[in-house]
């Protein structure tokens, strides 16, 4: 087509560097996941064979069930943890980089801030400031692009599910201030 | 045919002007969600749920599915036109559509991908409508001991023929199945798993748990990346619509061959992804001229496309005839059908005929008007792209936060969900899949109830499993699909020694 030479171009100023130094290996990753799934699955394992995982006239007991399973999940995850010590391949594998880790904690922690606020200011409010501040800190988005941007998301949110669909969230002070 | 009065029938239903709205509204949604970096099919679905749960179950699942189609189509424009899959299954789609755009036919690749989309859909559609009703209507002679078997078929070829390491899937399989038995025994009324936490009685909900994991951690994941590109505008002209239509017969062997992989691979779980290589390498090796593909030949947009949507759209054939999803997306799909008060199964189709029959006519009307909606408005989509991450993310965030929240009104659920994306980054980052979580989770309690509804009906005895022909042989298909690694290396074993015998 005649148009196609028009391209779109998208820059990405604060992508991570290809050659940022490694913060842990994926094997210690999977060693460290496997740990915590084991000791999951005897934390499970116990609870069930406390609430009983044999038989009775009726049938199997409740923790019956997930008893086995959590048997089969110890032994998986044991399994996992012998093969990761032994692979030669993800102990040179690269889990994430300083420069990842350090874009993945700025949504990470904003998220996190998110959930926090959400909880003591209700959900437009927090959803509000997690918008704007992200834009204009994390994106280096103009001050009233950001504003106006979060303000409308969260205005339409609001209309769509607390007027329209009757879905209720979250709230906070400034809700009750406006009486809804 | 009996089919034919109730898909019509289903038309009925559907051809109203609110349904017509939030069909398009659904597809506008999906493929936004399609082309955006980091999003897809079951995070899209998974994300946009809560909206439907004030709607009545029709509206809802038209709505849904159509965000479903909407990603499928979506994800074919930033893989021709950027060279990005928007999606795993569009990967294949890459290998001879960004060749395509980059000598200035981008448009003639547009229209193939999204024509074979729609004939891999409506193929596979078409098989639904018929088979469907036949395997429910089949399925209602099952009692529990054949649905633990079903259900055990599909954990075993999850394990069987998944492609990760094996321990991973029984890993993320177990884990699930575990967690679905968190919080009141429904048999018995006891608590388990609990740890005497108020928040955990509810249970760990199905839904929470796909929000975080495909929600929240696909935007920490999406961060990691850099996230600039470049890549080609297009516009579909009707003159280019209408010459690629007019070359289609002569690809008819390959349209053919690739919606078959695709159904196939659909129904039993083993998704999009390996159907659409699978029918792109075959395609590749029956042409005459191997060496053009990859260098932008059509033939190379039309295979994995057909049978990428093939495969997405059989996908739904057991869940609405077993109630067992063959897909990611198809277990999203049937958690919200529970959201709604609906039992999957095969009763579905007895005890709801409106609901099934006007899902399965939005699933031919959703794929039409889901064409012409995607040819017309390309330029539009792709320009989404230049929307900067760093705005698109945090409204992500917010809307996972909803739909989190909205499912059982619980602020736990939010923090539970943002837990769930942890685990979902640091599983994807380790090669733990999470289809067969998901799916574990859904099923987890069903399996469950049938597993001890069929133990008590023998008195304990394992027997049970292989008392009558049809449980017996699903059973033993299912020990052989778990064992399928070994048995295959032993089958190619043996002929490798008899081989040389035989030279």
């Amino acid at each position: 087509m005649s148009n196609t030479d028009i391209e779109i171009v998208v820059e990405d100023p604060t992508a991570p560097e290809a050659n940022s130094p490694q913060v842990v290996s994926v094997r210690v990753v999977d060693v460290v996941v496997s740990l915590l799934l084991l000791a999951l699955a005897i934390t499970l394992g116990l609870d069930n064979w406390r609430a009983g995982a044999g038989w009775e006239s009726t049938g199997p007991q409740p923790g019956y069930f997930p008893f086995y399973l959590s048997i089969i999940l110890g032994g998986a995850s044991l399994y996992g943890l012998v093969a990761a010590f032994l692979s030669r391949t993800e102990a040179t594998e690269t889990f994430v980089t300083r420069a990842q880790l350090r874009r993945v904690m700025a949504v990470f922690v904003p998220t996190v801030l998110f959930c926090l606020a959400t909880q003591f200011l209700g959900l437009y409010v927090a959803s509000f400031l997690l918008i704007s501040g992200f834009m204009r800190l994390v994106g280096k988005i103009a001050l009233w692009k950001s504003l106006l941007t979060a303000f409308i998301f969260t205005a339409a949110m609001f209309v769509t599910f607390d007027v329209a669909f009757d879905v209720i969230m979250p709230k906070g002070p400034l809700e009750a201030a406006l009486g809804r | 045919m009996e089919a034919i009065g109730l898909l019509m029938h289903g038309f009925a239903v559907l051809l109203t002007w609110k349904t017509l709205l939030l069909m398009m509204t659904g597809l506008v949604l999906g493929i936004f969600v399609g082309v955006l970096p980091g999003l897809g099919g079951p995070n899209g679905v998974a994300i946009l749920l809560p909206l439907t749960f004030t709607m009545d179950p029709t509206s809802a699942i038209v709505m849904l599915s159509c965000i479903y189609w909407g990603a499928l189509f979506g994800g074919a424009i930033t893989s021709i036109l950027f060279n990005i899959p928007g999606e795993a299954w569009s990967v294949a789609t890459t290998f001879d559509g960004y060749p395509m755009a980059q000598q200035g036919r981008a448009a003639e690749a547009l229209t193939a991908a999204f024509t074979s989309s729609f004939i891999g859909s409506l193929v596979a559609v078409m098989l639904i409508t018929f088979l469907a009703p036949m395997i429910s209507s089949f399925a209602l002679k099952f009692g529990p001991p054949e649905f633990f078997a079903v259900y055990l078929l599909t954990f075993c070829s999850f394990v069987g023929l998944g492609r990760e390491a094996k321990h991973k899937t029984v890993i993320s399989m177990s884990l699930g199945l575990l967690l679905a038995g968190i919080g009141m025994d429904t048999v018995s009324g006891q608590l388990r798993m609990t740890f005497g936490s108020a928040e955990l009685l509810r249970g760990v909900n199905f839904l929470v748990a796909v929000i975080g994991l495909f929600g929240i951690s696909e935007i920490l994941l999406t961060m990691e990346e850099r996230l600039a590109l470049r890549g080609h505008a297009a516009g579909i002209s009707l003159r280019v619509v209408l010459s690629v239509w007019k070359d289609l017969p002569k690809y008819w062997v390959t349209l053919f061959r690739s919606s078959f992989i695709g159904c196939w691979l659909g129904i039993t779980p083993g998704g999009a992804i390996a159907a659409s290589f699978m029918g792109y390498n075959l395609a590749k090796r029956f042409s005459k001229d191997q060496d053009s593909f990859g260098k932008g030949r059509i033939e190379g947009v039309f295979a994995p496309e057909t049978a990428a949507h093939a495969s997405g759209t059989a996908a739904l054939l057991p869940m609405l005839a077993l109630g067992i999803p063959g897909s990611g997306t198809a277990a999203i799909l049937l958690g919200g059908l529970m959201v709604w008060g609906l039992n999957p199964g095969p009763l579905l189709f007895v005890e709801h005929k409106d609901f099934v029959w006007g899902l399965i006519a939005s699933m031919y009307l959703g794929n039409v008007v889901g064409l012409v909606l995607v040819l017309t408005t390309v330029p539009i989509f792709a320009s989404i792209l230049r929307v900067p991450f760093a705005a698109v993310a945090p409204m992500i965030v917010v809307s996972c936060a909803i739909g989190a929240f909205a499912i059982q009104n619980a602020m736990f659920d939010i923090w539970l969900m943002l837990g769930f994306g942890v685990v979902g980054y640091v599983f994807k980052k380790i090669g733990i899949p999470l289809a067969p979580f998901t799916l574990a989770l859904v099923l987890g309690n069903r399996a469950e109830d049938a597993f001890r509804l069929s133990m008590i009906g023998s008195g304990g005895d394992l027997k049970v499993f292989w008392s009558n022909g049809l449980v017996g042989s699903i059973t033993t298909l299912a020990i052989v699909l778990l064992f399928w690694p070994v048995i295959d290396r032993a089958f190619s074993g043996v002929s490798r020694m008899l081989r040389p015998a035989k030279a």
